[in-house]
């Protein structure tokens, strides 16, 4: 007499079926590989993105990124607003660096107009894109530390990221959504003062550089972690797409700022220097970002001393029409290339708005980054090509 | 399609240059030699594919026949330098009523016939079209590479193979669209939930928000106090 034989029908299929199941799991266990989520909820996501990566051990057979959880639909919102009440959609693409975002869409809705921001709004325009970008990099340059259980730099990051965001409040009002930019120039000028705290502040953020190169770069786990992890070559990088400083560690010395000499900005008035890195690894990508960062205190206190007096707005009609046309314009954003492709068909808003946004491009090389590599990298690398969930899913 | 070459007819800035003799005339509008010389090279590669092209305002933008689509993209690759891939991204042309002209800004407007279907630079013969924006990281110069696809199963040839980065482009344009891109090895859901139905960012797809709640953002109807005076001067002739 068996066990099975003293208990009732339904026990015995309720044995039966656990029994498969173990036998399901016992086949599970036997295959090659184990399925672990990364995400949504983690904190090296920057945001809710997910990432399937299948294990061999500690090694990582393929990975998937999901993205999607903060989907939008700014694409589609963008055709039912009118062109000045786009700029209030599209600060919240890359939220760390809010106020570069904009700046493409202006410009490509000035360029389909057929006109151009006075000199003294270009000016304070690239001030304040460098400023979005100094923001945004400063975290970077913290956060990256975390990611390697190093917890001190990210508390200095915050510590001077705070200044620059105090600089950019008082001049827009804004934080973090500035929407400060106007179709021909800005809303406002700058306020009284504000150009000598600027200055210091540009002097705390290159000192906050030289802490991160102490604290960081010269470390030994630091570069252990990162020197030939995470390795895109050139040709790699071009063929996703991938911008800004990523590009740049890749050794492509390509800068919108400094190539694209048409777009009505100031960068080609100021003397500072694109940095590339020939390795291609998260230590470069890390490395080119903090020069990238010293090279924007620069272009900020060159600009500000050079600021040309006049208005900050050219004379544009109270309803703003576009008229006909299609224009792309792209610019260098604190995460790479960033552009827009505005058809407009001569109405009030534009017909079509195609958001060329850097993170998208930049992590659709995760799954071919991260064959092979080990799940401790995984983190180090998503860090390092470094993005912002709403950068991906606008 | 690929068999009427040089049946679009643009406005008179948008000169369309198939041909070697319209490229003359090209010129004589804007000088714009680099550009035209790229265009040149695809025109004598590519002959009767290259369907249209429009330069202005330092940009360029060529249509391309639909079955050559993935070979134009790696010629631009791999001979003209365009290694820099930027985006892939569907367009549609259809005018809907409810999304675009005065109804979609007041509520109170009469509803205007349909205008009807224009195409944008280079033009086009079908609702539907694919560009592409490419870079030159030496020569900084940018395309914008566009095609027809036809409106019954809209579908083109996967550029995958030539550049691995269009992958997530070509499946956000297939779940925002529903194009096919035919070779893509794994059309999956990027943004949107498996289950979801419909295209949204095709024009007859209703935004919801606008359905059921007119445009919010028209409050200030009244002219401000002492606006009345200038505001004929301001706003310019409808």
């Amino acid at each position: 007499m068996t066990v099975v034989d003293q208990v009732s029908d339904w026990q015995k299929s309720a044995y039966i079926a656990g029994q498969a199941a173990d036998a399901r799991v016992n086949v599970e266990l036997e295959a090659e590989g184990m399925t672990l989520n990364i995400g949504p909820q983690h904190p090296a996501t920057h945001g809710t993105l997910r990432i399937v990566v299948r294990l061999d051990g500690e090694q990582v057979l393929w990975a998937d990124p999901v993205p999607g959880y903060m989907h939008r639909g700014y694409e589609k919102l963008c055709e039912v607003r009118k062109y000045p009440q786009v700029t209030t959609l599209v600060n919240r693409i890359d939220w760390l660096g809010s106020f570069a975002n904009e700046v493409p869409f202006i410009l490509a809705a000035e360029q389909l107009m057929g006109i151009e921001a006075p000199p003294r709004a270009q000016y304070i325009r690239t001030v304040l894109f460098e400023m979005a970008r100094l923001a945004n990099i400063t975290l970077f340059l913290g956060d990256m530390g975390v990611q390697l259980g190093a917890i001190t730099p990210v508390f200095y990051a915050f510590r001077d990221r705070e200044h620059v965001l105090n600089l950019i409040e008082s001049a827009t009002g804004g934080r973090f959504h500035p929407n400060f930019d106007r179709v021909g120039g800005l809303k406002d000028d700058l306020p009284k003062g504000w150009i000598a705290e600027a200055k210091e502040v540009m002097k705390r953020v290159r000192d906050f550089c030289d802490q991160m190169d102490t604290l960081l770069v010269g470390n030994d786990i630091f570069q252990t972690r990162t020197r030939g992890i995470g390795v895109v070559p050139s040709a790699v990088a071009l063929d996703y797409g991938l911008s800004g400083a990523n590009l740049r560690a890749s050794g492509v010395d390509w800068d919108a700022r400094r190539d694209d000499t048409t777009i009505a900005m100031a960068w080609k008035h100021a003397d500072w220097k694109v940095w590339t890195h020939p390795d291609g690894d998260s230590f470069s990508r890390y490395w080119v970002r903090l020069q990238e960062t010293r090279e924007s205190t620069k272009i900020i206190d060159q600009l500000l001393d050079d600021l040309p007096a006049g208005p900050i707005m050219t004379k544009v009609p109270r309803i703003i029409k576009v008229p006909e046309g299609e224009a792309y314009v792209q610019t260098e954003n604190p995460l790479g290339v960033m552009g827009y492709y505005v058809v407009s068909k001569g109405d009030l808003g534009p017909f079509r708005v195609k958001i060329r946004s850097a993170s998208f491009n930049n992590i659709s090389i995760a799954p071919w980054v991260l064959r092979g590599v080990y799940v401790p990298d995984v983190i180090t690398i998503l860090a390092s090509l470094y993005f912002i969930l709403g950068d991906i899913d606008r | 399609m690929s068999d009427t070459p040089t049946e679009t007819e643009d406005a008179p800035d948008a000169p369309d240059a198939p041909e070697a003799a319209v490229e003359e005339e090209v010129a004589a509008v804007e000088s714009d030699p680099a550009r035209e010389a790229v265009l040149a090279q695809l025109t004598s590669a590519f002959g009767e594919a290259v369907l249209a092209s429009h330069i202005a305002k330092g940009d360029l933008w060529v249509r391309v026949a639909n079955d050559k689509w993935a070979d134009i993209v790696g010629f631009c690759k791999e001979t003209l330098g365009f290694r820099f891939f930027s985006f892939l991204a569907g367009l549609d042309w259809l005018n809907n009523t409810n999304l675009s002209g005065e109804k979609l800004w007041d509520a109170d407007a009469e509803a205007t016939e349909p205008l009807p279907m224009v195409a944008g630079y280079a033009g086009g013969d079908t609702r539907f079209q694919v560009m592409c924006r490419l870079h030159n990281v030496e020569t900084n110069i940018g395309i914008t590479l566009k095609v027809d696809l036809a409106d019954e199963a809209p579908s083109v040839p996967t550029i995958t193979e030539v550049f691995a980065g269009a992958d997530w482009h070509e499946r956000e344009t297939w779940e925002m669209y529903g194009f096919l891109f035919d070779g893509h090895a794994g059309l999956r859901h990027l943004y949107l939930p498996g289950a979801f139905e419909g295209f949204p960012l095709r024009k007859d797809f209703p935004l919801l928000a606008r359905e059921i709640k007119p445009w919010p953002g028209l409050v200030d109807k009244e002219p401000m106090p002492g606006e009345d005076a200038d505001e004929d001067e301001e706003v310019p002739a409808e």
